[in-house]
């Protein structure tokens, strides 16, 4: 495979005195899908937020698309515009329309004209399939169009990489199809994934690459074949087992 | 199910007012408090009133309250020493702010022109007031006075204290220790201290800040130490709005791209600001309020210019029918304002999107 | 892009000190202009420096002190009588409003109707006015009053003139008990009891007034913040209403009510200078005085903010000590 096009190398990172990732070191490839699972509090968010520098790493490398992230604007602001993400609780702009949260960055960041970026936009739409829900507030979508519409306007600055941490989580679950749906849609067009979830179905669909984090650490990364039928770590079995049983 | 008492007073009474032993005796005393209160009251305020044109010894024989005060005196408490026959600039100034308030009110109209009306409107309220230019005889703010002192005062205080106070908020909840500790610093230290205080060291203390000869405006001085009172407690309810913004709109501007400046205008400011009208609508009450103030360090404002009114010894005795005309116009002000302020907060909550 | 080694001028940790440097350094530029006007313009004036004032004769009589005061006093005595008038009026003005303003309180939320009218109209007619124009209404009142032998009586103990207010007082010099003392007119004069000045009673009636109409609201707010469960789940366990308002209302009702009481509280010490608009000597007449006589406004301000700083963040200490008491009770 080529050169990978994310790269975190002997990452460690503390909050105050809490050691939250100890030497975590992943590479994705252009292209892979990695989904990354692990009980509550092992460090899945951590890791995923210290990608677009939305949490600072006090050690170890993380490079993404050659850029190494740094306490410096200018590489910082490049990987941002390489790197989309979707969070758990959507985080769409209340006061902003559909079709005004997905402009937004491309106008005031990426200096698109403003009817090149809404051509765009409604493209987008089309493809998470809301297109007719361009013009009302966030409030007034379902929980699942609302991600949905999250997952276009991380869409919108044509990033390298996409980032979901937990994207089904809140939502309930005659909903959690709709926005898998689109995200396996979007796998299939080759974006390059890293995904935090729980949905293991998606994941055995999906992945190409499964990641298994534990107190900080991770415990495993196998291909969802072997990772589902003969995990290697005790630990893991014991979460499959748990998180399957249910 | 709770029984409709519409149509029926005494069910009604009997759930309201009698429904116990207990309820019962505070119902006939206050029922007693009112009967001993309301005839003497409508006696004086009513029957025994002196209205119309008069003097002070009229209404000494009439033994009520002296509503000809009012008649003779309503210019002097509404204007202060505003020259007598300029007398229409300052009520069509009146007429303008009130207008402009009421523009205000109306949700719909909240839309970037407003500001700029806001600008013109002052810019034409000080044209008026001030003269000197289109054939108006200029007036200095020395002889300024009554209400639309306190409505000038008040509502310039609170428009310049407003950018002013979005920068301490944003300062107070920054990252950057230094800028922390300085809006920190001023906001507390100004919330500390009584406005007395403030408005005295402006009065005297402003005139030793400037270089020597430069001289500043006393109006001006009370109006500078009123805007940077204000904006310490303002300050207060931006960082209140700022912090009800979850954190997931901070970091999806940040993973946007957006810049730290760019993420406040665009996105955290607006929602902010919509949630704290209601307690800026209250700050402004409390403003217009404070500025009676302004009496103590020697400014005409509505108050000063009615105890300016009562001042000629012949209607002194009659001081409770000056202040109680005086508060009614700071009662309407400030009743009709907390009114607003209540409905939009209901509004803003009903519809919050 | 590249992934060479960032500029510095990239670091945002660079950025953060410069933008904090320069922000300093403006706020200190501006402070030195203003400190080196003022100290350029006290020179031509001829005015001192320095807080050597204080140990000087002030020179002024104060018509109310509660220790002993001469105009020979020195300044700082002077201050620190207007130190303690301030300091009286607000504590008695806290207490004051604080039970006026629970009883209002209470009245909004009763179930009677004609009472609960009549505690809105208060707190409706009082807050929407300015307290120094009710201040200038209530000292105009009590001046105007008939002189002492025509004084009003209402209440047995308790006499009313333009000299101010006559009350019962305690007399401790009696052994143990404090007696009560009764005051009584005899020819021009009032003997026993204790007279409230009609200044000191204005501001004091002012005061509490108006604030208890804002602590009014305060209490009714943290009486219905209390969800109606609460009661029924106590009801369910069998605890009387006594018991309930107690044990389970109260302490829950006290977390919301206690942070905004704080403030009103402050308030009231914050309000009390308008003393000076109806001649009652607080410390910032006091101060003012001073300032006058010496011309030393800066000395005389700063000795005001400081006290004021210094009192407001002794009260908020106290009521944030209280705050947790009460947190910890209801947890
Ligand atoms: N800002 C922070 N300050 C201090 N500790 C934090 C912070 N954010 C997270 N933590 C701690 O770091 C640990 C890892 O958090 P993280 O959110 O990465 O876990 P997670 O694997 O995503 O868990 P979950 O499945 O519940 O989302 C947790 O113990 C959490 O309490
Ligand atoms: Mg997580």
């Amino acid at each position: 495979m080529a050169a990978p096009i994310v790269e975190l190398c002997d990452v460690n990172k503390w909050f105050g005195a809490f050691h939250v990732l100890k030497d975590i070191t992943l590479e994705v490839a252009k292209g892979e899908k990695v989904v990354v699972c692990g009980p509550s509090g092992s460090g899945k968010s951590t890791m995923i937020r210290c990608i677009n520098r939305l949490e600072e790493h006090q050690s170890g490398r993380i490079v993404v698309d050659g850029v190494e992230l740094a306490d410096d604007i200018k590489a910082i602001d490049a990987v941002r515009r390489r790197v989309g993400m979707v969070f758990q609780s959507f985080n769409l702009f209340p006061h902003l329309t559909v079709l005004e949260n997905l402009t937004l960055a491309p106008v005031r960041v990426a200096g698109m004209a403003p009817r090149d970026a809404e051509a765009t936009a409604m493209a987008l739409l089309e493809r998470v399939r809301i297109p007719e829900q361009a013009g009302k507030f966030p409030g007034q979508l379902s929980g699942g169009q609302q991600q949905r519409v999250a997952i276009a306007r991380a869409l919108c600055l044509k990033p390298a990489v996409m980032l979901f941490d937990e994207p089904t989580s809140a939502l309930d679950p005659e909903m959690v199809g709709e926005v898998l749906d689109v995200m396996s849609g979007l796998a299939a067009e080759g974006m390059t994934m890293i995904c935090v979830t729980h949905e293991m179905g998606f994941a055995r669909a999906v992945a190409d690459t499964m990641v298994f984090m534990d107190e900080g650490r991770i415990v495993e990364i196998a291909p969802p074949a072997r990772f589902f039928d003969h995990p290697a770590n005790e630990r893991t079995k014991r979460f499959l087992g748990k998180i399957i049983g249910h | 199910m709770k029984p409709s008492f519409r149509h029926r007073p005494l069910d009604w009474g009997r759930a309201n007012l009698f429904s116990s032993p207990a309820n019962s005796l505070l119902t006939v005393l206050a029922l007693a408090l009112l009967w001993q209160l309301a005839p003497p009251l409508v006696g004086w305020g009513v029957l025994r009133a002196s209205w119309g044109a008069g003097d002070p010894e009229t209404c000494r024989q009439a033994g009520g309250a002296c509503w000809t005060l009012l008649t003779e005196k309503h210019r002097l408490m509404l204007f202060g020493v505003y020259p007598y026959e300029q007398h229409w600039r300052p009520l069509l100034a009146m007429a303008l702010f009130v207008a402009l308030l009421a523009t205000s009110a109306n949700r719909r109209f909240w839309r970037p022109w407003l500001a700029a009306l806001w600008l013109l409107t002052v810019l034409g309220i000080g044209i008026l007031m001030w003269g000197g230019v289109l054939g108006l005889v200029p007036v200095e703010t020395a002889q300024w006075g009554g209400l639309p002192l306190t409505l000038v005062i008040a509502v310039l205080a609170i428009a310049m204290a407003f950018p002013f106070s979005i920068l301490l908020a944003l300062g107070r909840r920054s990252d950057l220790p230094a800028i922390k500790a300085l809006s920190v610093g001023y906001i507390e230290l100004v919330r500390g201290v009584p406005l007395v205080s403030v408005l005295f060291m402006a009065s005297v203390m402003f005139p030793l800040f400037l270089p020597e000869g430069v001289t500043i405006d006393k109006a001006l001085r009370a109006l500078v130490g009123m805007t940077l009172f204000t904006a310490a407690y303002l300050a207060e309810a931006v960082r209140g709005g700022l912090q009800a913004i979850p954190r997931g709109q901070f970091e999806a501007a940040d993973v946007l791209g957006l810049s730290y400046w760019q993420a406040m205008r665009l996105i955290i400011l607006p929602q902010a600001l919509r949630l704290v009208i209601p307690p800026i609508v209250n700050q402004f009450i409390t403003c217009f309020k404070d500025t009676s103030l302004v009496t103590i360090v020697g400014l005409y404002d509505l108050l000063a210019a009615t105890k300016a009114a009562l001042n000629d010894p012949g209607w002194r005795p009659f001081f409770v029918e000056g202040y109680l005309a005086a508060a009614l116009v700071y009662f309407c002000f400030c009743f009709f304002m907390s009114r607003y302020s209540q409905w939009l907060e209901r509004e803003l909550n009903r519809d919050r999107r | 892009m590249t992934g060479g080694r960032a500029s510095i001028w990239g670091s945002t940790r660079f950025r953060g000190l410069v933008y904090q440097v320069l922000v300093v350094a403006v706020v200190v530029a501006l402070g030195g202009w203003l400190v080196h006007n003022t100290l350029v313009n006290l020179e031509v004036r001829g005015i001192a420096t320095g807080f050597g004032f204080l140990e000087r004769e002030a020179g002024f009589g104060i018509s109310e002190n509660l220790i002993s005061y001469t105009p020979a006093d020195s300044y700082a005595r002077a201050l620190t009588v207007g130190l303690l008038n301030t300091l009286v009026v607000s504590a008695i003005g806290i207490v004051l409003a604080t039970l006026l303003g629970t009883v209002l309180g209470v009245a909004r939320l009763s179930g009677n109707w004609l009472v609960g009218r009549l505690a809105s109209v208060y707190v409706e007619a009082v807050r929407n006015v300015p307290l120094l124009l009710q201040l200038f209404v209530w000292y105009g009142v009590l001046t105007a009053l008939p002189g002492a032998r025509q004084a009003l009586h209402p209440l047995p103990g308790l006499y009313l003139s333009n000299r101010g207010l006559v009350i019962p007082s305690l007399d401790w010099s009696q052994g143990w008990l404090p007696v009560l003392e009764i005051p009584s007119l005899v020819g021009f004069n009032f003997v026993g009891g204790l007279t409230l000045s009609p200044e000191f009673a204005a501001l004091l009636a002012g005061l509490t007034i108006y604030t208890a109409a804002f602590i009014a609201e305060i209490v009714r707010a943290g009486i219905l913040a209390v969800p109606k469960g609460q009661t029924e789940a106590a009801l369910s366990l069998g605890l009387s209403p006594g018991q309930i308002l107690r044990l389970v209302v109260l302490p829950q009702a006290l977390r919301v009510i206690v942070p905004p009481l704080t403030s009103q509280y402050l308030n009231i010490c914050k309000n009390s200078p308008l003393a000076i608009a109806i001649g009652y000597p607080d410390l910032v007449a006091v101060s003012n005085t001073a300032i006058n006589q010496t011309g030393q406004a800066v000395e005389g301000v700063t000795v005001v903010m400081v006290v004021f700083l210094a009192l407001s963040l002794a009260l908020s200490g106290l009521m944030n000590w209280y705050n947790k008491r009460v947190a910890l009770v209801s947890r």
